[in-house]
Order: C-alpha cells, then structure tokens, then sequence
C-alpha cells in the first residue's frame, strides 16, 4: 500500500488564481506541485497545491511576502 | 490574392498562429477540468494567455479578463449583464450591430436608450453628451474605432464625461485591439470587449471581455464550470463567472502565439506600418475624380480602414469586379452598420470598404489604387 505522508494543502477560488499561484511558486523556488482538490477540502476550485508539511513553515513566509492569492490552507495525509 | 478585408478577420497571420492551433490539437486537454499533464497544459497556457492580455491592456490583474467566443459575445454579456430595465444607456451612430441590437433588446424590455449622432465625415457629435444624460444614465456604450469609417473614438472627452458622473464606460475594440494601443486605466475604461481574430491576430472564434474590479456583470451563460459541481449556482468568482462551458482550447493557443508576435513587433510599430499604407491608399485614390471617400481622413488618429464609392456604382459591383478581375478581397455593403450608413447617405449604395494589415505592402496599396481608377475610368 501507497505510504501517506502529510501535507499542507492550499485551495483556490478559480483554475485562474490556481494557475497564478504555481507559476509564483515555480518563480520563486517554492516546492509542491497542483493536485485534484482532496475530497476533504469541500470549498476551492479542482485544484489545489500541495507542499510536503515539513517545508511549509519556510513557504509559509514567501507567500505571505509576495501576497500570493489561495483560498485556504489545510493539513493532510495523503 | 491581394487582401484587404483585414477588419472583417486577419486572413494574414503570423505562421506561428496555425502552428499553435495544431500542436494544442494534438496536446491540451480541457482547461480546469482535472490536474493531469494534458488538462494542466491547457490551463497553464490560458492563463498565460491572460496574463498577456492583461499587458497588452495594461489590465492589473490577469483574472478580470475572461475569455469569450468573439466581440459580440463579450458585447452581449456586457449589456445583458449589466444593463437592466430601469436604466439609460447612451450609444452612438457610430456602432456596429453587435452594439446596437442588444441595446434595441434591452430598450424593448423597458431600458432608456439614447443614440449621439455623428456628422456627414461619421464624427461623433460629443457635444451632445450632456444633454443626453439622464438621472437614470448608467453607462455609455461606444465602440473605439468606427469598422466603416475608421473614425476613431476621442476617448478622453468620453471618458471625463463618464468618470465625470460616475457612469460606465463600455468599449467596444473589435477595429483596435491590437493595432491601436489600449489603457484601460489611462483610458478609463471600465469593460473592454475585444475580438482575437481582427487586430490580435488570433484564431476566429476568441476573444474576450475585461471586467474592472469593483463591477460585477450578471453571467449570459451558465452551466459547466469544473468546479463547486454540486452547487445550484454559478461560480461568481472571476473569470469563471464569465466563462460557462470549455473554453476554446485549440483557438487560445493560437492567440497565445499571435500575442507573442504582437508583444514584440510592438502594437506601436504595428499602427504606424497599417496606418502609412492606409493613407497611402486614401491618397492615392482620392485624387480620381469619381471617388467619394468617407470619414475623417485628416485626424491624427484613425484605424487602417478606407471606404469609397464611385460614382453611384453599386458597391457590391465594385467589389465583385475588384475580385474578378483583379483578384483584390474588399468588403461591400452595410458593414452591419446600419446607422453610420444612414449620416454619410450611403444606405442605398452602401460602402466599398479597403482594410490594411501589418502584413500588406506597398505593393498591394499600388495595385489596389490602379484597380480603383480602372473601374472609374470604364
């Protein structure tokens, strides 16, 4: 079985602000990559971007400094 | 072939734009509909293709801007969506159909319309502005550049006029975007409805509508959106309120290229070339003495368009002769301009309209005004 591992996972108001916010973290040197939103997440657009949960604290501070646009943030093990 | 129908739809493209239309058939999928290699692909490209836009315009943020099937569309959600019953909307002679018949829809369902004339050279009459606002006036919608004439709009009279009492200022580019340089915010503008297929050189069947923030326009449309599925209503959150169903993909892709193309020939570089061979052509065909040419031909600021008669030889003749015998593509008729046809008299002849392209020479200006004076000499 697939080991599940946690993560910070960001949603999106629109595929738009999704698009935005990866091409800022590929600019920017922030790790992660877009997935189908979990079904956890119940609000945000499709998609969703996941960053491994012990690197967060360290991106949490990038985009807060760039004003990178999400939705919500949430704590997952997938 | 010589082309000059250049404001009906860009015949001459970059090479780059067919290309892109062909390599997305064989790798988009559909945008925002999953998070696969093929479905990112084709969200990553729209939104790049957003994103130029928005330079091109110089719109803040790429998300105001959503993508649409062509000019008319942008136009109809702009005026079912923000026009209601007990508002005034003022217009003007000037406006092509796509304007003009939603407007007449609104006005039956009890909206107040009013229509600045334009002078025998298809020259709004500003001056009239005041006298046609209203207490109920909610915005004025104007296109930028006349697709008969190629008067272009004084945008800054209508603009204070509009920011003066706090109306709205809706665009109607299909004759400028991309040849003639567009601010929204220097501009004022507050909706910018575009074509990709004219001046941006793009694929027929994009372009697009630009919301100012702070505006919300009621959806034409609904349905599809590859998000929030199970709720009753449509996403309102930009662009995707704007956006029901799966956007033209293939079509993008193409404007995306054309977009490059526009970036780095300069939307300045552009003017100038269709603007010289455009007056070139006026000149050289307003010195035969049975042309009667239409329009303001001395403003400083005009779109690359050229309309004539000759004689009260039917328009449509003209063209047809100009086709058969001189293999030169023109527009003749009504343009869809009904009310423009009607201040420079030419509602029986119509008009042979002459439109110029970045991608037209000298070569073909010569031609064009020797096949002119030969019909006028038969």
């Amino acid at each position: 079985m697939r080991e599940k591992k946690r993560y910070m996972v960001l949603s999106f108001h629109s595929t738009t602000e999704a698009m935005s916010f990866e091409k800022q973290c590929m600019d920017n040197q922030i790790p992660g990559r877009l997935i189908p939103i979990p079904r956890e997440i119940t609000a945000g657009c499709g998609l969703a971007w996941r960053i491994p949960a012990g690197e967060y604290p360290l991106c949490q501070q990038k985009i807060r400094d760039l004003q990178m646009r999400y939705q919500a943030v949430t704590e997952l093990l997938l | 072939m010589i082309y000059l129908d250049s404001s009906a739809t860009s015949f001459l493209k970059p090479p780059q734009v067919a290309e892109a239309v062909c390599r997305a058939f064989l790798t988009v999928g559909n945008a925002g509909r999953g998070a696969h290699a093929a479905t990112l692909g084709a969200s990553r490209m729209i939104f790049d293709t957003r994103e130029k836009l928005a330079r091109l315009f110089h719109i803040k943020d790429p998300a105001r801007i959503c993508l649409t099937s062509n000019a008319t569309e942008s136009l109809n959600i702009a005026i079912h969506g923000l026009i209601g019953a007990g508002d005034h909307v003022i217009t003007t002679a000037c406006e092509h159909n796509s304007v003009l018949r939603p407007l007449y829809v609104k006005e039956r369902e009890g909206a107040g319309l009013s229509i600045l004339p334009a002078d025998e050279k298809g020259r709004i009459l500003y001056e009239k502005m005041e006298a046609y606002r209203r207490p109920d006036t909610k915005a004025v919608v104007i296109t930028h550049a006349s697709n008969l004439t190629g008067n272009v709009t004084d945008l800054s009279r209508v603009a204070a006029f509009t920011r003066k009492y706090g109306l709205l200022l809706i665009l109607d580019a299909s004759q400028t975007a991309g040849s003639v340089s567009i601010d929204v915010e220097a501009m004022g503008i507050d909706v910018l409805c575009f074509t990709g297929h004219k001046g941006l050189l793009g694929p027929q069947g994009t372009g697009g509508i630009y919301v100012r923030e702070g505006i919300e326009v009621s959806p034409l449309k609904v349905g599809g959106s590859g998000v929030h599925s199970f709720d009753k209503v449509h996403p309102a959150d930009m662009p995707t309120a704007l956006e029901a169903g799966t956007l033209n993909g293939h079509g993008i892709a193409g404007l995306n290229a054309a977009l490059d193309f526009l970036e780095e020939t300069g939307i300045g570089a552009i003017h100038a070339k269709e603007d010289a061979l455009a007056r070139s052509f006026a000149e050289g065909v307003s010195k035969i003495p049975q042309v009667v040419l239409y329009g303001d031909m001395e403003a400083e600021l005009r779109a690359p368009i050229v309309s004539l008669n000759i004689g009260g030889m039917d328009s449509a003749t003209v063209s047809d002769i100009l086709w058969e015998d001189y293999e030169i593509c023109v527009r003749a008729g009504a343009h869809c301009a009904p009310l423009m046809h009607q201040a420079l008299g030419t509602v029986e002849q119509g008009a042979v309209r002459f439109s110029f392209s970045y991608f037209n020479t000298e070569e073909d200006v010569a031609a064009a005004i020797d096949a002119v004076r030969k019909i006028a000499e038969e």
